[in-house]
């Protein structure tokens, strides 16, 4: 009961003398979602292949669902399912062939194959389509057949390499509610993605994966909470109130052209009260005010050391 | 501990043995549907045979079938459709496997190889769709070509043991081809580059005895012609339709067919496991 899903502890693998993953330790709990979240050439898919036996890891140990990936690949693959970067369909035959040479190959028989791959195409809309060529397909239909594949033996662990990557906001918003009810239904989910609002929706913890290393891991209010950047800004009327301002709140930064002053802060309203009561006792007005807390976008740029991007934007 | 470790890794190994079969069957009935959608590269392994058949009886067959020893050098164009067309079939044959390697790298390079790869599907079903698939598109190939032999003079003179044997050494000739062509396709590094390996296969029946006797030859064209498989897969052919002496042809021709299968599996299957992750 206690056995997490996925325990990775240690795992190397380089590719012709380039580190691809380095010492990387990872703990998923059954029935959560963690995201791996990281640049490109971060390490988050050669991972997830290892974790799915396609590639053998150099050194370390990782095991789903208890089962080595190493020594037990049958344990493993009668436990996964992998949605990939590119996806794994056959672009020859139709949506509906497909999902049955999946019912097939893990072998349902032939009535449960045929009911539960009619289940599937009205799950992920795509009975109008199912006897039409691949060739026809847009790319979400095609993402969402894919997962559909993958889906076909509701395997308890579900491995999905950044499975939004190039679909349009609206398709992007379909997988998520797939994932949302995978999750619901107690499948593990481990989810690459390099982006960042997506790991905010759906993961319950987050592996920030960046050069071959795990930089940080944690809740993704855990993972805020790690990075300063909450601050509280205020904009004067005029400059004579900014001087007023900023002679109380010495901590503060002056921003002359905007009129304005960024005050750090931890977000909360006790913070906020002290420094509106101090510019109350001394009548200076403010103009507007705004509260930013540190989203997961501060957290990535200062964790993987790309501060310059987005850093001294702000 | 290692009890447990030692259960898990029985269990689901015994219940995959079994599944070998039935996921072969899965694999060939894909590979089937392929080539019905999309019989472009079916239908070109028949043309190119049946074009080459044409242009040899029509345009050399006169001169060629009247150089054969012992031939009425009246009677050439018959002598020679009679001649040559063991090796026009084998041809046919060799021919397919430039198909096979193209549909192999094709797949390769597909994500569904590497989505059979995270299922507990044995390798040897992924390869045996291949190779099945391919076998059977070859043989149907080699009865349109021999359909067309038949039309335009080609007598032959088996009984129906004879018939019966020819097919089978046909049919296990294309198997063994098929593996060959199974792991030519896996070895190629692009969709591009993949039939030019299986395009020395098909030089092979004309460096045999297939469309000339050997014995015209320089000596060591002769000397490669001889011991290439090609030779006694053609005589035992000939041999079965024909009734030209056999010798050792079939044993030969059969053993060479264990041979190719045995390195076309343990070559594919060797490069199955590295090749299919991108």
């Amino acid at each position: 009961m206690n056995t997490p899903a996925i325990a990775v502890h240690g795992l190397r693998k380089s590719y012709g003398g380039k580190v691809v993953l380095d010492n990387v330790d990872l703990t998923v709990n059954a029935g959560t979602v963690t995201a791996l979240l990281g640049p490109n050439g971060a390490g988050k898919t050669t991972t997830v292949h290892i974790l799915s036996t396609l590639v053998r890891p150099d050194g370390g140990t990782a095991f789903v669902n208890g089962c080595d990936v190493v020594r037990d690949h049958d344990g493993v693959r009668a436990a996964i399912g992998l949605t990939g970067q590119f996806s794994a369909v056959d672009k020859l035959l139709t949506g509906e062939e497909n999902l049955l040479l999946m019912a097939r190959l893990r072998h349902l028989g032939a009535k449960r194959s045929k009911t539960r791959v009619v289940e599937l195409l009205e799950q992920f809309d795509l009975v109008d389509a199912a006897r039409k060529p691949l060739a026809t397909y847009s790319g979400g239909m095609q993402r969402r057949l894919d997962l559909a594949m993958t889906l076909v033996a509701t395997p308890s662990v579900i491995f999905l390499d950044e499975p939004t990557t190039g679909l349009d906001p609206r398709s992007r918003h379909t997988m998520w509610d797939i994932v949302r009810s995978l999750v619901a239904d107690g499948t593990t989910v481990l989810l690459t993605t390099q982006y960042l609002d997506e790991a905010d929706e759906l993961a319950d913890r987050i592996a920030v994966l960046d050069g071959g290393r795990i930089v940080a891991e944690g809740t993704p209010d855990e993972l805020k909470r790690l990075v300063p950047g909450g601050h509280i800004r205020l904009r004067f009327a005029d400059a004579a109130a900014l001087d007023t301002a900023s002679r109380l709140l010495d901590e503060s930064d002056r921003d002359d052209a905007g009129l304005a002053l960024t005050v750090p802060s931890d977000g909360g309203v006790g913070a906020l009260r002290t420094v509106l009561d101090r510019l109350d006792a001394a009548d200076v007005e403010v103009d507007d005010l705004s509260i930013h807390t540190p989203d997961l976008d501060d957290v990535f740029f200062a964790l993987t050391g790309r501060a310059d991007l987005k850093g001294t934007a702000s | 501990m290692t009890t447990i470790t030692a259960q898990r890794k029985t269990a689901p190994g015994t219940s995959r043995q079994s599944h070998v079969v039935a996921d072969s069957i899965t694999m060939l009935h894909r590979n089937l549907l392929h080539m019905v959608r999309y019989p472009g590269l079916s239908v070109f392994t028949i043309v190119g045979p049946v074009v080459i058949l044409l242009f040899f009886v029509f345009v050399f067959g006169g001169t060629l079938g009247a150089g054969l020893p012992g031939a009425d050098p009246a009677g050439g164009r018959e002598a020679y459709v009679a001649y040559i067309m063991p090796g026009i079939l084998l041809l046919t044959i060799a021919g397919s496997a430039g198909g096979t390697a193209t549909t192999v790298a094709m797949d390769m390079t597909e994500g569904i190889t590497a989505r059979f790869r995270t299922m507990a599907i044995s390798r040897a079903a992924v390869l045996a769709g291949h190779v099945l698939g391919n076998t059977i598109q070859a043989i149907i190939a080699v009865a349109l070509v021999l359909g067309v032999g038949l039309l335009i003079g080609f007598r032959p003179t088996a009984g129906a043991v004879e018939w019966f044997a020819a097919a089978g050494l046909l049919v296990l000739i294309a198997y063994a081809i098929s593996w060959l062509g199974v792991a030519m396709g896996m070895q190629a590094k692009s969709v591009e580059t993949a039939s030019n390996w299986p395009l020395v296969l098909t030089f092979l029946p004309f460096l045999s005895s297939g469309f000339v006797p050997t014995e015209s030859m320089p000596e060591w064209l002769q000397w490669f012609a001889q011991y290439q498989p090609f030779t006694p897969f053609i005589e035992a052919i000939r041999g079965l339709l024909l009734g030209t002496p056999l010798g050792w042809s079939p044993a030969l021709a059969v053993g060479w067919c264990v041979v190719i299968v045995v390195a076309g599996y343990a070559w594919s299957m060797a490069i199955y496991e590295r090749k299919s992750v991108r």
